[in-house]
C-alpha cells in the first residue's frame, strides 16, 4: 500500500493542524507504519570482536523491543525521496528512478537527510532504526553474520578460508532490479520486502570490541565513519556510499541496493506540531 | 608451409629411420637442417579443458616429436559478464573465454581440426602467434558457418602464445568478443632458471583476460543485443573509445572467485600463465610474488626473478611460477587497480596450509593507539 506522493506534499500543512485539532493522533498522513511491541529476536551484536587479538565471533542472545515502536511498512519510494529533493531537503540520486519503486543510490547521509526533511514536514519525528531495531523489526528475516567458529590465534588463515568457503556457499546473487513494494512479500510482523533486495541503513556505527581472556579487560572502539546496513546479511558501509557494489561485507556478495526505512517515534500530535513549528 | 618436395623427403627420412630406435635423434637432426616432415611420426590426441585448467602434459617430454591433434568447436553464445545480469554476445574458441590451453613441447607439430558449426552466424579463423606462415595459420583456416578446416604447423618456438580470431576487416571485433586463448610450447626438457636448473610446477593456470566493450542506452543500461551481429555497430563505437567497459578474467566478473576460485597448498608451486589478445595488463599476486617471471612469455629467454608485478603486452602471453609459502586467500589482479576492483580483473588463490610465523606475524592488532 502506498500513499500518492503528491497528496503527501499537500498535506504536509494540514497534517500538524489536524494533529492539533484531534489531540494527540498520530499523524495521518505519513506513511502507514507498523507498530513493534513485545517481539523479540535471536542477535548478534554487530561489528568486529577481537578475544586475545584473534577475531571470533560476537556474542548472541534474544533481544526484546523495551518500548514498542513504529517502522515503515514499507520502503520510501523514489517518488517519496524525489519530494524531499523538490523540497530542497535532499540531494538528488544518481540516475533515474520509477517513482513508486523503492529509492536506491541512498547513502547513510542522504537517508538522515530524508528523515530530517520528513519529520520537519509532517510533524512527526522520523529516524533511522539502530541495528536492534531493525531485526527486532526484521523477525524471521534477519540473519545471523557468524558465518565459521574457526578462529585459530596460530593460523589466521584458517578463519579467513572458512568465511571464503562460506561466503561461496552463502549466498545466491540477488537481481538487483528495483521491484515494486511488496515484491519480496511480508514477514511474520506485515513488513515487506524486508531482506529483499534493497538493503536498508541503521543508524548503528561499527564498533571493534577487544577482550583479553587473561586480565578480563574489555574495551571498544567505535567508528560512525561506518555504519551498519541491514538486508539479506548485514554490511558495514561508510556512510557517503551509494553504491555498494564494490562490497564492505565481511562474507557474502555486496549489497545489491542501498535504501531507505524509517522509525517513527511515539510522541504526541502536540509534539509533532511543536516540532513543525519549530518551537 | 610445406611444400611437395619437402614432405617428400621427410617421408624418406622417417622410412630410413623408421625401423632404428635413434628415430628421434633422426628426427631432431632432420628438423635442425630445416628438412624435417611430420610424415612418419606418432600421433597424439590431446585432450582439452576449460580454462582456469590447462589440459594434462609432461613437462619433460619423453620421446621425440610428436604431432598433437587438437579439436576446437567455435561457439557464438551470449553470456552473462558481471553480477548485474549484463549480457553480451560471446564468440568462443570451444565454449570458454579465453579458449583452451594447448600444451605442445617444441619441435611437435600442433594440428587443430576447427570447427564453425552452421549454427553460427559468423565466418571464423585462427591466427597462432606461435606458428610460422600464412598470418599465423589465419589465411588457411578461415572457415563459414558449417564448415571446418584442419591446420598444421611446426611448434619452433618455447614459450606461451597467444592465438585468436583474425577474420579480415573484424579482427579486434572477434578479439575482443572473446576469441583468444594460449598455445604453450615447453622446451623438450622442461622449464629452466638462468643456470640451466630445471624449473617444476605442481599445477598450472590460465588466466585469460579479456577488454569488453559493452554499449549502453541512453540511460545508460548496458543494452542486449540478439547476436553477435546485432552489436556490431555500437560495438565498434565503443571499441573505438578504448576505453573498456570490463575488464574480466576467463570471461566474468567473478569467474576466477568464490567457488570458482583457484587452489593450491602451502609448499606447492603454480604456474600462472596470463594471456591478453588485445591490451596491455600487469598481474599482480597480492601477498605473494613472482618467484621465476617470463614476463614475455618466451621459455628460451632466463626468467626474471622475484618480480612483484610483471607486464604482459596486449597480444602476448607471459608466464610466472610461484612457490606458495603462507596460507590464506591471495587475489590475483590487473594491479591497475581501478579495472581489478572497478571493471572486474579480479582472480583469488586458496590456498590451505600451515602459518608461517617467521615470514609474518602480528605482533600487536588493532587497538587504540598508545599514548
Amino acid at each position: 500500500m502506498r500513499m500518492p506522493v503528491r497528496f503527501i506534499a499537500a498535506g504536509f500543512a494540514s497534517a500538524a493542524l489536524v494533529s492539533f485539532i484531534q489531540g494527540f493522533a498520530p499523524p495521518p498522513d505519513g506513511p502507514e507504519t507498523v507498530r513493534i511491541a513485545h517481539a523479540s529476536v535471536a542477535y548478534r551484536e554487530p561489528g568486529d570482536f577481537l578475544r586475545d587479538g584473534a577475531p571470533v565471533n560476537g556474542p548472541r542472545r534474544e533481544i526484546r523491543a523495551d518500548t514498542p515502536f513504529e517502522i515503515m511498512k514499507r520502503q520510501v519510494t523514489r517518488g517519496e525521496y524525489d519530494s524531499c529533493v523538490a523540497g530542497g531537503g535532499c540531494r538528488a540520486l544518481d540516475g533515474g528512478g520509477d517513482a513508486d519503486l523503492p529509492a536506491v543510490g541512498a547513502s547513510f547521509v542522504d537517508a538522515m537527510r530524508y528523515a530530517a526533511w520528513l519529520s520537519g514536514t509532517t510533524g512527526a519525528l522520523y529516524r533511522l532504526p539502530t541495528d536492534r531495531e531493525w531485526a527486532i523489526a526484521a523477525g524471521t528475516r534477519f540473519r545471523d553474520d557468524a558465518y565459521t567458529e574457526v578462529s585459530d590465534p596460530k593460523n589466521p588463515s584458517k578463519r579467513w578460508l572458512a568465511l571464503y568457503d562460506a561466503e561461496a556457499a552463502g549466498e545466491e546473487a540477488v537481481d538487483p532490479t528495483p521491484r515494486p513494494a511488496g515484491a519480496f512479500g511480508a514477514n511474520e510482523r506485515g513488513l515487506l520486502d524486508m531482506a529483499g533486495n534493497v538493503w536498508e541503513w541503521t543508524s548503528t556505527c561499527f564498533v571493534r570490541h577487544r577482550t583479553d581472556s587473561l586480565t578480563g579487560a574489555a574495551s571498544e572502539h567505535e567508528n560512525c565513519g561506518i555504519r551498519v546496513a541491514e538486508g539479506r546479511h548485514r554490511a558495514y558501509l561508510p556512510t557517503f556510499i551509494r553504491d555498494p557494489k564494490a562490497g564492505a561485507c565481511s562474507v557474502g556478495l555486496p549489497p545489491a541496493n542501498l535504501g531507505i526505512r524509517l522509525v517513527r517515534e511515539e510522541r504526541s500530535g502536540l509534539d509533532g506540531l511543536r516540532n513543525f513549528l519549530g518551537f | 608451409m610445406i611444400t611437395r618436395r619437402t614432405a617428400l623427403i621427410g617421408t624418406a627420412v622417417a622410412a630410413v629411420a623408421a625401423a632404428a630406435p635413434a628415430l628421434a635423434q633422426e628426427q631432431l637432426a632432420a628438423a635442425a637442417a630445416g628438412t624435417a616432415s611430420a610424415d612418419g611420426l606418432p600421433h597424439v590426441k590431446a585432450k582439452l579443458v576449460a580454462p582456469p585448467a590447462v589440459m594434462a602434459h609432461e613437462q619433460v617430454a619423453t620421446g621425440g616429436p610428436k604431432v598433437v591433434e587438437f579439436t576446437m568447436t567455435i561457439h557464438e553464445k551470449q553470456i552473462v559478464v558481471d553480477d548485474e545480469g549484463t549480457t553480451f554476445q560471446a564468440m568462443t574458441f570451444d565454449g570458454s573465454m579465453p579458449g583452451p590451453t594447448m600444451v605442445v613441447h617444441e619441435g611437435d607439430y600442433l594440428q587443430l581440426t576447427l570447427v564453425n558449426p552452421d549454427t553460427n552466424t559468423m565466418p571464423h579463423n585462427i591466427d597462432f602467434h606461435a606458428a610460422t606462415g600464412a598470418l599465423g595459420g589465419a589465411k588457411l583456416t578461415f572457415i563459414n558457418p558449417g564448415e571446418q578446416a584442419t591446420l598444421r604447423f611446426k611448434a619452433t618456438r618455447a614459450g606461451v602464445f597467444v592465438y585468436h580470431c583474425a577474420p579480415e576487416g573484424m579482427v579486434p571485433w572477434h578479439v575482443v568478443s572473446g576469441m583468444s586463448g594460449t598455445v604453450m610450447v615447453l622446451p623438450r626438457g622442461g622449464l629452466k632458471d638462468a643456470e640451466g636448473r630445471p624449473l617444476r610446477y605442481d599445477r598450472a593456470y590460465t588466466i585469460g583476460e579479456f577488454d569488453l566493450y559493452i554499449p549502453r542506452d541512453e540511460d545508460g543500461n548496458y543494452k542486449t543485443y540478439e547476436s553477435p551481429g546485432d552489436a556490431y555497430a555500437d560495438t565498434i563505437e565503443v571499441m573505438r573509445r578504448l576505453i573498456p567497459t570490463h575488464v574480466v578474467f576467463n570471461g566474468a566478473k567473478g569467474a576466477l572467485t568464490g567457488d570458482n576460485a583457484m587452489t593450491a597448498k602451502v609448499g606447492e608451486t603454480v604456474l600462472f600463465i596470463h594471456s591478453q589478445a588485445n591490451r596491455d595488463t600487469r598481474p599482480h599476486l597480492i601477498g605473494g610474488h613472482g618467484d621465476w617471471v617470463w614476463e614475455a612469455g618466451k621459455f628460451a629467454n632466463p626468467p626474471e626473478r622475484d618480480l612483484e608485478t610483471w607486464f604482459v603486452r596486449g597480444g602476448s602471453a607471459g608466464a610466472a611460477l610461484y612457490t606458495f609459502r603462507q596460507p590464506g586467500i591471495y587475489a590475483y589482479v590487473n594491479h591497475n587497480l581501478i579495472e581489478a576492483a572497478e571493471l572486474g580483473a579480479t582472480a583469488h588463490v586458496k590456498v590451505e596450509g600451515e602459518w608461517n610465523d617467521d615470514l609474518m606475524t602480528q605482533i600487536s592488532g588493532p587497538a587504540p593507539i598508545a599514548v
